[in-house]
Protein backbone atom coordinates (compact mmCIF):
# COMPACT_ATOMS: atom_id res chain seq x y z
CA UNK A 1 0.00 0.00 0.00
CA UNK A 2 2.33 2.54 1.03
CA UNK A 3 4.81 1.52 -2.21
CA UNK A 4 2.20 1.90 -4.41
CA UNK A 5 1.74 5.68 -3.12
CA UNK A 6 5.09 5.98 -3.43
CA UNK A 7 6.00 4.85 -6.58
CA UNK A 8 2.32 6.77 -7.80
CA UNK A 9 4.14 10.15 -6.55
CA UNK A 10 6.85 9.62 -8.06
CA UNK A 11 5.95 8.77 -11.13
CA UNK A 12 3.62 12.28 -10.89
CA UNK A 13 7.06 13.85 -9.87
CA UNK A 14 8.47 12.55 -13.23
CA UNK A 15 6.22 13.57 -15.62
CA UNK A 16 6.16 17.11 -13.91
CA UNK A 17 10.21 17.75 -14.67
CA UNK A 18 9.88 16.05 -18.14
CA UNK A 19 6.81 18.03 -19.46
CA UNK A 20 8.26 21.52 -20.67
CA UNK A 21 10.96 18.93 -22.19
CA UNK A 22 8.40 16.61 -23.97
CA UNK A 23 6.23 19.05 -25.17
CA UNK A 24 8.24 22.59 -25.40
CA UNK A 25 5.99 24.26 -27.55
CA UNK A 26 3.42 23.89 -25.07
CA UNK A 27 5.65 25.04 -21.88
CA UNK A 28 4.00 28.29 -21.28
CA UNK A 29 0.72 26.97 -21.16
CA UNK A 30 1.66 24.10 -18.64
CA UNK A 31 2.90 27.34 -16.77
CA UNK A 32 -0.59 28.51 -17.10
CA UNK A 33 -1.76 25.51 -15.59
CA UNK A 34 0.32 25.47 -12.98
CA UNK A 35 -0.51 28.73 -12.17
CA UNK A 36 -4.68 27.70 -12.06
CA UNK A 37 -3.63 24.37 -9.87
CA UNK A 38 -1.94 27.01 -7.35
CA UNK A 39 -4.82 29.51 -6.89
CA UNK A 40 -7.64 26.57 -7.10
CA UNK A 41 -5.69 25.03 -3.75
CA UNK A 42 -5.29 28.47 -2.55
CA UNK A 43 -9.00 29.21 -2.76
CA UNK A 44 -9.68 25.79 -1.15
CA UNK A 45 -7.99 26.56 2.25
CA UNK A 46 -10.61 28.88 2.78
CA UNK A 47 -13.64 28.45 0.70
CA UNK A 48 -13.91 24.49 0.72
CA UNK A 49 -12.04 23.75 4.49
CA UNK A 50 -12.79 26.67 6.22
CA UNK A 51 -16.04 27.49 4.73
CA UNK A 52 -15.66 31.34 3.99
CA UNK A 53 -16.01 32.05 0.99
CA UNK A 54 -14.13 34.72 -0.51
CA UNK A 55 -14.31 36.27 -3.74
CA UNK A 56 -11.32 38.97 -2.98
CA UNK A 57 -8.37 36.20 -3.11
CA UNK A 58 -7.46 38.04 -6.56
CA UNK A 59 -6.29 40.91 -4.53
CA UNK A 60 -3.60 38.94 -3.13
CA UNK A 61 -2.69 38.28 -7.10
CA UNK A 62 -2.51 41.58 -8.13
CA UNK A 63 -0.90 42.65 -5.19
CA UNK A 64 1.98 40.25 -5.25
CA UNK A 65 2.67 41.42 -8.90
CA UNK A 66 3.19 44.93 -7.80
CA UNK A 67 5.40 43.86 -4.94
CA UNK A 68 7.51 41.40 -6.67
CA UNK A 69 7.86 44.63 -9.54
CA UNK A 70 8.27 46.94 -6.71
CA UNK A 71 10.96 45.60 -4.91
CA UNK A 72 13.08 44.49 -8.05
CA UNK A 73 13.17 48.14 -9.64
CA UNK A 74 13.97 49.03 -6.09
CA UNK A 75 17.17 47.15 -6.28
CA UNK A 76 19.13 49.80 -8.62
CA UNK A 77 16.50 52.21 -9.56
CA UNK A 78 14.03 55.11 -7.93
CA UNK A 79 10.36 53.18 -8.40
CA UNK A 80 8.51 56.78 -9.52
CA UNK A 81 10.87 57.79 -12.53
CA UNK A 82 11.34 54.29 -13.63
CA UNK A 83 7.59 53.94 -13.85
CA UNK A 84 7.12 57.56 -15.37
CA UNK A 85 9.93 57.27 -17.89
CA UNK A 86 7.35 56.80 -20.83
CA UNK A 87 10.21 55.29 -22.64
CA UNK A 88 12.13 58.55 -22.38
CA UNK A 89 14.80 56.73 -20.00
CA UNK A 90 17.00 53.55 -20.86
CA UNK A 91 17.43 50.82 -17.91
CA UNK A 92 19.11 48.15 -17.68
CA UNK A 93 18.75 45.43 -15.50
CA UNK A 94 22.55 43.51 -15.07
CA UNK A 95 22.05 39.82 -14.80
CA UNK A 96 22.80 39.72 -11.14
CA UNK A 97 19.79 42.53 -10.35
CA UNK A 98 17.16 40.73 -12.72
CA UNK A 99 17.48 37.59 -10.91
CA UNK A 100 17.67 39.11 -7.23
CA UNK A 101 15.07 41.36 -8.22
CA UNK A 102 13.09 38.05 -8.90
CA UNK A 103 14.14 36.02 -5.71
CA UNK A 104 13.63 39.04 -3.41
CA UNK A 105 10.42 40.45 -5.10
CA UNK A 106 8.83 37.25 -5.19
CA UNK A 107 9.21 36.03 -1.78
CA UNK A 108 8.28 39.94 -0.49
CA UNK A 109 5.33 39.94 -2.86
CA UNK A 110 3.98 36.68 -0.37
CA UNK A 111 4.67 37.52 2.54
CA UNK A 112 3.59 41.64 2.22
CA UNK A 113 0.64 39.45 0.73
CA UNK A 114 0.58 37.57 4.34
CA UNK A 115 0.60 40.36 6.33
CA UNK A 116 -2.23 42.01 4.25
CA UNK A 117 -4.26 39.02 5.07
CA UNK A 118 -4.06 39.55 8.82
CA UNK A 119 -4.89 43.15 8.62
CA UNK A 120 -8.28 42.60 5.97
CA UNK A 121 -9.10 39.58 7.90
CA UNK A 122 -9.53 41.42 10.84
CA UNK A 123 -12.28 43.08 9.14
CA UNK A 124 -13.50 41.45 6.79
CA UNK A 125 -13.94 37.86 9.02
CA UNK A 126 -16.76 39.35 11.14
CA UNK A 127 -18.65 38.54 7.84
CA UNK A 128 -20.35 35.66 7.34
CA UNK A 129 -21.17 33.52 4.42
CA UNK A 130 -22.24 35.84 1.41
CA UNK A 131 -21.27 38.83 3.23
CA UNK A 132 -17.61 37.48 3.55
CA UNK A 133 -17.67 37.26 -0.54
CA UNK A 134 -18.73 40.11 -1.09
CA UNK A 135 -16.72 42.10 1.41
CA UNK A 136 -13.86 40.65 -0.38
CA UNK A 137 -14.94 41.40 -3.58
CA UNK A 138 -14.99 44.78 -2.49
CA UNK A 139 -11.64 44.57 -1.18
CA UNK A 140 -10.01 43.41 -4.31
CA UNK A 141 -11.96 45.93 -7.09
CA UNK A 142 -11.32 48.89 -4.43
CA UNK A 143 -7.57 47.99 -4.66
CA UNK A 144 -7.69 47.70 -8.38
CA UNK A 145 -9.18 50.87 -8.87
CA UNK A 146 -7.13 52.44 -6.20
CA UNK A 147 -3.85 50.95 -7.76
CA UNK A 148 -4.62 52.20 -11.57
CA UNK A 149 -5.21 55.63 -10.36
CA UNK A 150 -0.92 55.80 -8.37
CA UNK A 151 1.32 57.19 -10.70
CA UNK A 152 4.48 56.17 -8.47
CA UNK A 153 3.86 52.46 -9.88
CA UNK A 154 2.73 53.79 -13.16
CA UNK A 155 -1.51 53.93 -12.47
CA UNK A 156 -3.42 52.75 -15.32
CA UNK A 157 -0.22 51.99 -17.74
CA UNK A 158 0.78 49.55 -15.05
CA UNK A 159 4.44 48.33 -15.30
CA UNK A 160 7.15 47.16 -17.79
CA UNK A 161 9.56 44.79 -16.09
CA UNK A 162 12.94 43.92 -17.53
CA UNK A 163 12.84 40.50 -20.27
CA UNK A 164 14.49 37.11 -19.11
CA UNK A 165 18.22 38.08 -19.59
CA UNK A 166 19.25 34.78 -21.69
CA UNK A 167 17.18 32.49 -24.11
CA UNK A 168 13.64 33.02 -24.54
CA UNK A 169 13.05 29.27 -24.08
CA UNK A 170 15.25 28.71 -21.25
CA UNK A 171 12.88 31.75 -19.88
CA UNK A 172 9.97 29.56 -20.42
CA UNK A 173 11.32 26.73 -18.91
CA UNK A 174 11.68 28.80 -16.48
CA UNK A 175 8.93 29.89 -14.99
CA UNK A 176 7.43 26.88 -15.53
CA UNK A 177 10.20 25.26 -13.01
CA UNK A 178 9.19 28.47 -10.25
CA UNK A 179 5.69 27.38 -10.56
CA UNK A 180 5.72 23.67 -10.52
CA UNK A 181 7.93 24.20 -7.50
CA UNK A 182 5.34 26.40 -5.92
CA UNK A 183 2.82 24.17 -6.56
CA UNK A 184 4.93 20.89 -4.88
CA UNK A 185 5.48 22.60 -1.89
CA UNK A 186 1.93 23.97 -1.58
CA UNK A 187 0.67 20.08 -2.11
CA UNK A 188 3.13 19.11 0.11
CA UNK A 189 2.25 21.74 3.15
CA UNK A 190 -1.80 21.37 2.69
CA UNK A 191 -1.63 17.54 2.42
CA UNK A 192 0.59 18.02 6.14
CA UNK A 193 -1.48 21.08 7.21
CA UNK A 194 -5.27 19.03 6.52
CA UNK A 195 -3.50 16.01 8.48
CA UNK A 196 -3.16 18.19 11.81
CA UNK A 197 -5.32 19.58 14.50
CA UNK A 198 -5.29 22.74 12.89
CA UNK A 199 -6.72 21.49 9.73
CA UNK A 200 -9.73 19.20 12.27
CA UNK A 201 -10.17 23.10 13.66
CA UNK A 202 -10.53 24.93 10.48
CA UNK A 203 -12.81 22.04 9.08
CA UNK A 204 -14.87 22.07 12.57
CA UNK A 205 -15.66 26.22 12.01
CA UNK A 206 -16.34 25.25 8.18
CA UNK A 207 -19.01 22.85 10.04
CA UNK A 208 -20.75 24.89 12.19
CA UNK A 209 -18.62 27.83 14.04
CA UNK A 210 -21.00 28.44 16.63
CA UNK A 211 -20.26 25.15 18.31
CA UNK A 212 -16.60 25.33 17.52
CA UNK A 213 -16.54 29.30 19.32
CA UNK A 214 -18.71 27.39 22.49
CA UNK A 215 -15.83 24.79 22.36
CA UNK A 216 -13.27 26.97 23.00
CA UNK A 217 -11.31 26.61 19.57
CA UNK A 218 -9.76 29.98 18.95
CA UNK A 219 -11.63 30.90 15.33
CA UNK A 220 -10.20 34.23 14.70
CA UNK A 221 -6.89 33.23 15.45
CA UNK A 222 -7.44 30.16 13.16
CA UNK A 223 -8.90 32.14 9.97
CA UNK A 224 -6.31 34.89 10.10
CA UNK A 225 -3.98 32.65 9.98
CA UNK A 226 -5.15 30.09 7.47
CA UNK A 227 -5.57 33.22 5.05
CA UNK A 228 -2.76 34.32 5.68
CA UNK A 229 -0.75 31.72 4.36
CA UNK A 230 -3.09 31.06 1.71
CA UNK A 231 -2.62 34.31 0.72
CA UNK A 232 1.07 33.90 0.49
CA UNK A 233 0.93 31.02 -2.03
CA UNK A 234 -1.57 33.66 -4.34
CA UNK A 235 1.53 36.16 -3.26
CA UNK A 236 4.17 34.16 -4.10
CA UNK A 237 2.40 33.00 -7.90
CA UNK A 238 1.60 36.55 -8.29
CA UNK A 239 4.98 37.72 -8.09
CA UNK A 240 5.87 34.84 -10.56
CA UNK A 241 3.42 36.12 -13.19
CA UNK A 242 4.91 39.45 -13.19
CA UNK A 243 8.01 38.43 -14.62
CA UNK A 244 6.56 35.79 -17.04
CA UNK A 245 4.55 38.52 -18.17
CA UNK A 246 7.05 41.37 -18.23
CA UNK A 247 4.01 43.67 -18.64
CA UNK A 248 1.21 44.01 -16.95
CA UNK A 249 -1.29 47.13 -15.94
CA UNK A 250 -3.95 47.08 -12.55
CA UNK A 251 -7.57 46.34 -13.76
CA UNK A 252 -7.49 43.01 -16.71
CA UNK A 253 -3.78 41.58 -15.41
CA UNK A 254 -3.57 42.16 -12.02
CA UNK A 255 -6.82 42.80 -10.22
CA UNK A 256 -8.53 40.76 -13.01
CA UNK A 257 -11.28 40.22 -10.83
CA UNK A 258 -14.08 38.47 -13.42
CA UNK A 259 -11.30 36.51 -14.78
CA UNK A 260 -8.94 34.37 -12.75
CA UNK A 261 -10.93 35.89 -9.56
CA UNK A 262 -13.65 33.76 -10.67
CA UNK A 263 -11.73 30.67 -12.80
CA UNK A 264 -10.15 29.72 -9.14
CA UNK A 265 -13.81 29.47 -7.51
CA UNK A 266 -15.17 27.58 -10.50
CA UNK A 267 -12.46 25.26 -10.28
CA UNK A 268 -12.12 24.23 -7.10
CA UNK A 269 -16.34 23.71 -7.36
CA UNK A 270 -15.74 21.56 -10.74
CA UNK A 271 -13.06 19.71 -8.98
CA UNK A 272 -14.71 19.06 -5.42
CA UNK A 273 -14.57 21.83 -2.61
CA UNK A 274 -12.72 20.74 0.88
CA UNK A 275 -10.62 17.92 -0.70
CA UNK A 276 -6.81 18.04 -1.57
CA UNK A 277 -7.26 16.86 -4.89
CA UNK A 278 -10.62 18.41 -6.12
CA UNK A 279 -8.82 21.68 -7.04
CA UNK A 280 -6.33 20.46 -8.63
CA UNK A 281 -8.47 18.01 -10.66
CA UNK A 282 -10.68 20.83 -11.29
CA UNK A 283 -8.57 23.14 -12.76
CA UNK A 284 -6.47 20.41 -15.23
CA UNK A 285 -10.35 20.03 -16.17
CA UNK A 286 -11.27 23.67 -16.19
CA UNK A 287 -8.01 24.99 -18.15
CA UNK A 288 -8.19 22.08 -20.51
CA UNK A 289 -11.94 22.77 -21.43
CA UNK A 290 -11.26 26.76 -21.07
CA UNK A 291 -8.24 26.24 -24.10
CA UNK A 292 -9.76 23.96 -26.21
CA UNK A 293 -13.18 26.27 -26.42
CA UNK A 294 -11.01 28.86 -26.87
CA UNK A 295 -9.14 27.26 -29.96
CA UNK A 296 -12.29 25.28 -31.62
CA UNK A 297 -15.41 27.45 -30.29
CA UNK A 298 -13.85 30.96 -30.98
CA UNK A 299 -17.02 33.48 -30.41
CA UNK A 300 -19.03 31.20 -28.14
CA UNK A 301 -16.18 30.38 -25.49
CA UNK A 302 -17.94 32.43 -22.95
CA UNK A 303 -21.07 30.50 -23.84
CA UNK A 304 -19.31 27.11 -23.10
CA UNK A 305 -17.73 28.50 -20.15
CA UNK A 306 -21.02 29.74 -18.83
CA UNK A 307 -22.52 26.96 -19.53
CA UNK A 308 -20.07 24.93 -17.86
CA UNK A 309 -20.64 26.75 -14.91
CA UNK A 310 -24.29 26.18 -14.68
CA UNK A 311 -23.76 22.37 -15.20
CA UNK A 312 -20.88 22.55 -12.03
CA UNK A 313 -23.27 24.31 -9.83
CA UNK A 314 -26.88 22.77 -10.72
CA UNK A 315 -25.88 19.04 -11.29
CA UNK A 316 -22.27 18.57 -9.34
CA UNK A 317 -22.71 20.16 -6.38
CA UNK A 318 -20.10 18.32 -4.70
CA UNK A 319 -17.43 18.22 -7.91
CA UNK A 320 -15.74 15.43 -9.65
CA UNK A 321 -14.20 14.33 -5.74
CA UNK A 322 -16.87 14.88 -3.87
CA UNK A 323 -18.95 12.77 -6.38
CA UNK A 324 -16.81 9.96 -6.02
CA UNK A 325 -16.43 10.34 -2.23
CA UNK A 326 -20.10 9.94 -2.01
CA UNK A 327 -20.34 6.75 -4.64
CA UNK A 328 -16.54 5.00 -3.69
CA UNK A 329 -16.85 6.00 -0.01
CA UNK A 330 -14.64 3.03 0.62
CA UNK A 331 -11.44 4.43 -1.47
CA UNK A 332 -11.52 7.48 1.32
CA UNK A 333 -11.11 6.06 4.50
CA UNK A 334 -10.46 8.65 8.04
CA UNK A 335 -7.45 8.99 9.59
CA UNK A 336 -9.10 7.50 12.28
CA UNK A 337 -10.09 4.11 10.28
CA UNK A 338 -6.97 3.74 9.05
CA UNK A 339 -5.33 3.28 12.26
CA UNK A 340 -8.00 1.13 13.54
CA UNK A 341 -7.38 -1.19 10.48
CA UNK A 342 -3.97 -1.10 10.52
CA UNK A 343 -3.73 -2.20 14.49
CA UNK A 344 -6.81 -5.08 13.64
CA UNK A 345 -4.09 -6.25 10.50
CA UNK A 346 -0.94 -6.32 12.70
CA UNK B 1 -17.23 24.25 49.22
CA UNK B 2 -16.71 27.57 47.52
CA UNK B 3 -18.89 28.61 44.27
CA UNK B 4 -17.51 28.30 41.06
CA UNK B 5 -20.16 30.40 39.16
CA UNK B 6 -21.98 33.09 40.85
CA UNK B 7 -24.80 34.76 39.39
CA UNK B 8 -25.26 38.39 41.58
CA UNK B 9 -28.65 40.54 40.98
CA UNK B 10 -28.47 39.65 36.78
CA UNK B 11 -31.64 41.57 34.88
CA UNK B 12 -31.95 41.55 30.77
CA UNK B 13 -34.71 42.28 28.94
CA UNK B 14 -35.53 41.99 25.22
CA UNK B 15 -37.60 45.46 24.76
CA UNK B 16 -40.26 45.37 27.23
CA UNK B 17 -40.20 41.69 28.00
CA UNK B 18 -38.34 40.95 31.71
CA UNK B 19 -36.75 37.61 30.88
CA UNK B 20 -34.07 37.92 34.39
CA UNK B 21 -35.02 39.99 37.29
CA UNK B 22 -32.80 40.66 39.92
CA UNK B 23 -31.50 37.05 39.48
CA UNK B 24 -28.84 35.68 41.85
CA UNK B 25 -27.51 31.94 42.74
CA UNK B 26 -24.40 30.35 42.93
CA UNK B 27 -23.12 26.64 41.72
CA UNK B 28 -20.76 24.89 43.99
CA UNK B 29 -17.06 23.54 42.90
CA UNK B 30 -17.68 19.25 42.10
CA UNK B 31 -21.18 19.66 42.84
CA UNK B 32 -24.53 19.26 40.63
CA UNK B 33 -26.49 21.92 40.42
CA UNK B 34 -30.27 21.88 38.97
CA UNK B 35 -32.30 24.65 37.45
CA UNK B 36 -35.81 24.14 36.67
CA UNK B 37 -38.91 26.45 35.89
CA UNK B 38 -41.80 26.41 33.74
CA UNK B 39 -41.61 27.01 30.08
CA UNK B 40 -40.58 30.67 29.48
CA UNK B 41 -39.74 31.59 32.91
CA UNK B 42 -36.20 32.78 31.78
CA UNK B 43 -33.85 29.59 32.20
CA UNK B 44 -32.14 29.57 28.74
CA UNK B 45 -32.39 33.81 28.85
CA UNK B 46 -29.58 32.79 32.28
CA UNK B 47 -28.01 30.41 30.83
CA UNK B 48 -27.05 32.20 27.52
CA UNK B 49 -26.15 35.09 29.77
CA UNK B 50 -23.56 32.94 31.96
CA UNK B 51 -21.59 31.79 28.43
CA UNK B 52 -21.48 35.00 26.87
CA UNK B 53 -24.05 34.68 24.36
CA UNK B 54 -25.75 38.32 24.88
CA UNK B 55 -24.77 41.09 27.38
CA UNK B 56 -26.73 41.40 30.75
CA UNK B 57 -28.57 44.68 31.63
CA UNK B 58 -27.17 44.78 35.14
CA UNK B 59 -25.46 42.38 37.89
CA UNK B 60 -22.57 40.41 37.56
CA UNK B 61 -21.73 37.20 36.69
CA UNK B 62 -18.59 35.48 38.09
CA UNK B 63 -16.54 32.16 37.25
CA UNK B 64 -14.09 30.90 39.64
CA UNK B 65 -13.75 34.59 41.23
CA UNK B 66 -13.41 36.47 37.72
CA UNK B 67 -16.09 38.77 36.41
CA UNK B 68 -17.25 37.36 33.01
CA UNK B 69 -20.52 39.36 32.05
CA UNK B 70 -18.60 41.60 29.97
CA UNK B 71 -16.63 38.55 27.92
CA UNK B 72 -17.91 36.83 24.67
CA UNK B 73 -18.38 33.14 24.55
CA UNK B 74 -15.17 32.35 23.30
CA UNK B 75 -13.45 33.70 26.17
CA UNK B 76 -15.82 32.32 28.49
CA UNK B 77 -15.53 28.88 26.56
CA UNK B 78 -11.60 28.84 27.03
CA UNK B 79 -11.71 29.77 30.64
CA UNK B 80 -13.30 26.17 30.90
CA UNK B 81 -17.03 26.69 31.15
CA UNK B 82 -18.35 24.33 28.46
CA UNK B 83 -22.22 24.05 27.39
CA UNK B 84 -24.20 21.86 25.55
CA UNK B 85 -27.19 23.10 23.50
CA UNK B 86 -31.01 22.49 23.66
CA UNK B 87 -30.73 21.94 20.07
CA UNK B 88 -28.20 19.14 19.95
CA UNK B 89 -24.96 20.66 17.97
CA UNK B 90 -22.59 18.54 16.35
CA UNK B 91 -20.74 18.12 13.22
CA UNK B 92 -22.84 16.25 11.40
CA UNK B 93 -20.67 15.54 8.46
CA UNK B 94 -17.76 13.95 10.30
CA UNK B 95 -17.89 10.64 12.39
CA UNK B 96 -17.69 10.61 15.80
CA UNK B 97 -14.42 9.64 16.42
CA UNK B 98 -13.46 13.22 14.10
CA UNK B 99 -15.85 14.82 16.14
CA UNK B 100 -13.84 14.03 19.33
CA UNK B 101 -10.69 14.92 18.45
CA UNK B 102 -11.84 18.56 17.13
CA UNK B 103 -13.06 18.71 20.64
CA UNK B 104 -9.88 18.64 22.39
CA UNK B 105 -9.10 21.36 24.87
CA UNK B 106 -7.63 24.17 22.33
CA UNK B 107 -7.37 26.52 25.22
CA UNK B 108 -4.44 24.82 26.63
CA UNK B 109 -2.44 24.28 23.93
CA UNK B 110 0.31 26.77 22.46
CA UNK B 111 -0.46 28.23 19.30
CA UNK B 112 2.27 25.80 18.14
CA UNK B 113 0.93 22.86 19.39
CA UNK B 114 -2.15 23.34 17.18
CA UNK B 115 0.02 22.45 13.70
CA UNK B 116 0.78 18.74 16.06
CA UNK B 117 -1.00 15.84 14.85
CA UNK B 118 -3.06 14.10 17.01
CA UNK B 119 -1.03 11.63 19.16
CA UNK B 120 -1.79 7.77 20.66
CA UNK B 121 -3.35 9.52 24.13
CA UNK B 122 -6.05 11.41 21.97
CA UNK B 123 -7.03 8.84 20.40
CA UNK B 124 -7.00 6.50 23.76
CA UNK B 125 -9.12 9.30 25.37
CA UNK B 126 -11.51 9.34 22.48
CA UNK B 127 -12.14 5.47 22.57
CA UNK B 128 -12.21 5.56 26.44
CA UNK B 129 -14.77 8.41 26.50
CA UNK B 130 -17.16 6.87 23.21
CA UNK B 131 -17.38 3.66 25.72
CA UNK B 132 -18.25 5.80 28.63
CA UNK B 133 -21.24 6.83 26.67
CA UNK B 134 -21.82 3.38 24.82
CA UNK B 135 -21.39 5.05 21.15
CA UNK B 136 -17.89 3.06 20.80
CA UNK B 137 -19.30 0.58 18.04
CA UNK B 138 -20.83 3.38 16.06
CA UNK B 139 -17.64 5.35 16.07
CA UNK B 140 -16.73 5.35 12.40
CA UNK B 141 -20.24 6.43 11.44
CA UNK B 142 -20.91 10.19 10.73
CA UNK B 143 -22.21 11.99 13.14
CA UNK B 144 -25.58 13.17 10.93
CA UNK B 145 -26.95 9.76 10.52
CA UNK B 146 -26.75 9.43 14.38
CA UNK B 147 -30.51 9.42 16.59
CA UNK B 148 -31.01 12.17 18.31
CA UNK B 149 -30.36 10.78 21.45
CA UNK B 150 -26.88 9.09 20.26
CA UNK B 151 -26.08 12.99 19.35
CA UNK B 152 -27.07 13.96 22.51
CA UNK B 153 -24.78 11.52 23.78
CA UNK B 154 -21.87 12.32 21.31
CA UNK B 155 -22.16 15.86 22.65
CA UNK B 156 -21.73 15.25 26.53
CA UNK B 157 -18.91 13.04 25.30
CA UNK B 158 -17.40 15.65 23.08
CA UNK B 159 -17.96 18.50 26.21
CA UNK B 160 -15.89 15.62 28.17
CA UNK B 161 -13.09 15.27 26.17
CA UNK B 162 -12.51 19.25 26.04
CA UNK B 163 -12.22 18.59 30.30
CA UNK B 164 -13.81 21.38 31.39
CA UNK B 165 -13.94 23.18 34.94
CA UNK B 166 -17.63 23.15 34.48
CA UNK B 167 -20.03 21.90 32.14
CA UNK B 168 -23.36 23.60 31.67
CA UNK B 169 -26.12 21.29 30.25
CA UNK B 170 -29.30 22.57 28.44
CA UNK B 171 -32.22 20.14 28.64
CA UNK B 172 -29.77 17.21 28.42
CA UNK B 173 -32.63 14.06 28.47
CA UNK B 174 -35.26 15.87 26.36
CA UNK B 175 -35.95 13.67 23.29
CA UNK B 176 -34.35 11.06 24.82
CA UNK B 177 -35.99 7.29 24.75
CA UNK B 178 -36.89 7.35 28.53
CA UNK B 179 -34.93 3.81 28.68
CA UNK B 180 -32.04 5.63 27.89
CA UNK B 181 -32.82 8.20 30.48
CA UNK B 182 -31.19 6.31 33.40
CA UNK B 183 -28.10 5.45 31.58
CA UNK B 184 -27.71 9.06 31.13
CA UNK B 185 -28.36 9.78 34.76
CA UNK B 186 -25.89 7.48 35.62
CA UNK B 187 -22.63 8.57 33.49
CA UNK B 188 -23.98 12.66 34.40
CA UNK B 189 -23.18 11.35 37.88
CA UNK B 190 -20.00 9.40 36.87
CA UNK B 191 -19.12 12.59 35.17
CA UNK B 192 -19.12 14.39 38.45
CA UNK B 193 -17.71 12.00 40.55
CA UNK B 194 -14.73 10.61 38.30
CA UNK B 195 -13.76 13.19 36.49
CA UNK B 196 -14.11 16.25 39.16
CA UNK B 197 -17.11 18.29 36.41
CA UNK B 198 -19.35 20.54 38.12
CA UNK B 199 -22.18 20.03 36.31
CA UNK B 200 -24.77 22.78 36.42
CA UNK B 201 -28.35 21.10 34.70
CA UNK B 202 -31.30 23.01 33.19
CA UNK B 203 -34.16 19.92 33.07
CA UNK B 204 -37.78 19.57 32.50
CA UNK B 205 -38.05 16.33 33.63
CA UNK B 206 -38.37 16.33 37.11
CA UNK B 207 -37.64 12.94 37.97
CA UNK B 208 -34.35 13.11 36.53
CA UNK B 209 -33.46 16.46 38.13
CA UNK B 210 -34.44 14.98 41.65
CA UNK B 211 -32.30 11.80 41.07
CA UNK B 212 -29.16 13.78 40.38
CA UNK B 213 -28.81 17.45 42.06
CA UNK B 214 -27.95 18.31 44.85
CA UNK B 215 -29.64 21.97 45.14
CA UNK B 216 -31.97 23.12 43.17
CA UNK B 217 -32.81 26.50 41.85
CA UNK B 218 -36.55 27.41 40.27
CA UNK B 219 -37.24 30.31 38.30
CA UNK B 220 -40.89 31.66 37.60
CA UNK B 221 -41.44 34.47 35.61
CA UNK B 222 -37.57 35.27 35.50
CA UNK B 223 -37.80 35.94 39.01
CA UNK B 224 -35.89 33.63 41.58
CA UNK B 225 -39.03 31.17 43.52
CA UNK B 226 -37.24 28.75 45.61
CA UNK B 227 -33.74 27.37 46.31
CA UNK B 228 -33.08 24.65 48.42
CA UNK B 229 -32.20 20.54 48.28
CA UNK B 230 -34.61 18.48 45.85
CA UNK B 231 -36.59 17.61 48.88
CA UNK B 232 -37.41 21.04 49.57
CA UNK B 233 -38.27 22.10 46.57
CA UNK B 234 -40.49 19.16 46.12
CA UNK B 235 -42.31 20.43 48.95
CA UNK B 236 -42.46 24.04 48.27
CA UNK B 237 -46.21 25.23 47.68
CA UNK B 238 -44.79 27.78 45.22
CA UNK B 239 -43.17 25.44 42.94
CA UNK B 240 -46.01 23.04 42.31
CA UNK B 241 -48.63 26.28 42.39
CA UNK B 242 -45.67 27.79 39.64
CA UNK B 243 -45.93 24.53 37.33
CA UNK B 244 -49.83 24.27 37.79
CA UNK B 245 -49.98 27.85 36.69
CA UNK B 246 -51.68 29.08 39.64
CA UNK B 247 -48.92 31.81 39.74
Amino acid sequence: MKSKKLSFYGILVAIIIIAPFVFPSFSTQLATLWLMIIVAMTWDMTGGQMGYNSLGNIFFYGTGMYVAAVITIAIPFDVGEYNNAFGGGIYKFTDTQYFLGVFLGILGAGLFCSICAVLIGFVTFGLRGPYFAIGTLGVAIAAGELVSNWEWIGGGQGISLPVFPYDLDLGKTFFYFLYAVTGVSLFVFLKWLYSTRFGAAINAIRDDEEKAEAMGIHTLRYKLTTWSMSAFFIGVVGGISAFQLIHFEPLETAYQTINLGIFMVVCVLLGGKGTLWGPIIGAIVFHVFKEVTWNYLLGWQWVALGALIVITVVYFKDGIMGGLMRSKPEWFNSDAENRAQAGADS
Amino acid sequence: MSSIIEVTRVSKSYGGVIANKDVSMAVKQGGITGLIGPNGSGKTTLFNSIVGYHPVDSGSIKFEGQEISEKPVQEIARLGLIRTFQQTRIYGAMNCVENMLISLPHRKMKFLESFNRNGEGDYEKTDRLLEFVGLYEKRFLTAGSLSFGQQKLLEFAMALMNEPAALLLDEPTAGINPTLINGLIDRLKRANSEFGITLFVIEHNMRVIMNMAEKIYCLAHGEMLAEGTPEDIQNDQRVIDAYLGAH
